[in-house]
């Protein structure tokens, strides 16, 4: 599922909304979680899991072809950790 | 963040009710949940996906004793940030999205 196709499920179920209403809100929950993680913040969504930003520090590196070392800076990775409803359902527990 | 700060950004930004975004919004997150739950993975082009993966059963270890147990085999949950996410957070010019 893509988020086109997010999109087409969610106008299906809400025969009340314009299919581009929905794209833009679709497109507006995933701004803001971006925008949230870009300002080192954290996301928790209940029942389905948290999105937090953590540190990598800086390390040398190796380029695989030719064997040079190189910097590598420090990184922000987002990190999610899924939460223990959705956990389980996608375990089927 | 919480689901109800999300909520109020949509209010705020796209202009529906509250009703209708809190709505759209619990829509959103329990369709990806129904579509997680049936190991379907979902693509979110500039954000990430969300990967369902079969694990393998494996022994691991009680840290406190130190005692051996078996860890059954199970079906995790995966997110791989998209590249553009990852530039988004170390101020990085956006790259194109390739698709996986």
């Amino acid at each position: 599922m893509n988020k086109s196709d997010l999109v087409e499920f969610i106008s299906g179920n809400l025969p009340s909304l314009a299919a581009r209403d929905v794209e833009v809100i679709v497109n507006t929950i995933f701004d803001c979680m971006t925008e949230q993680l870009q300002h080192g913040g954290r996301i928790e969504i209940r029942g389905f899991g948290s999105f937090e930003v953590r540190t990598r520090r800086a390390r040398l590196g190796r380029n695989p072809k030719t064997g040079a070392s190189v910097d590598v800076a420090e990184r922000r990775v987002p990190f999610f950790k899924v939460g223990k409803e959705l956990r389980e359902r996608v375990n089927h527990e | 963040m919480t689901k109800a700060e999300i909520i109020e950004q949509i209010y705020e930004k796209v202009g529906f009710s509250k009703k209708e975004s809190a709505e759209i919004v619990e829509l959103v997150f329990d369709t990806m949940k129904d579509t997680l739950e049936k190991g379907e993975k979902i693509k979110i082009s500039g954000f990430g996906n969300f990967v369902v993966r079969q694990k393998r059963p494996r022994v691991g270890r009680n840290p406190q004793t130190g005692e051996e147990i078996e860890i059954s085999a199970r079906r995790v949950l995966t997110f791989r940030p998209s590249q553009v996410l990852k530039a988004a957070l170390n101020g990085e010019p956006i790259p194109h999205e390739v698709e996986e």
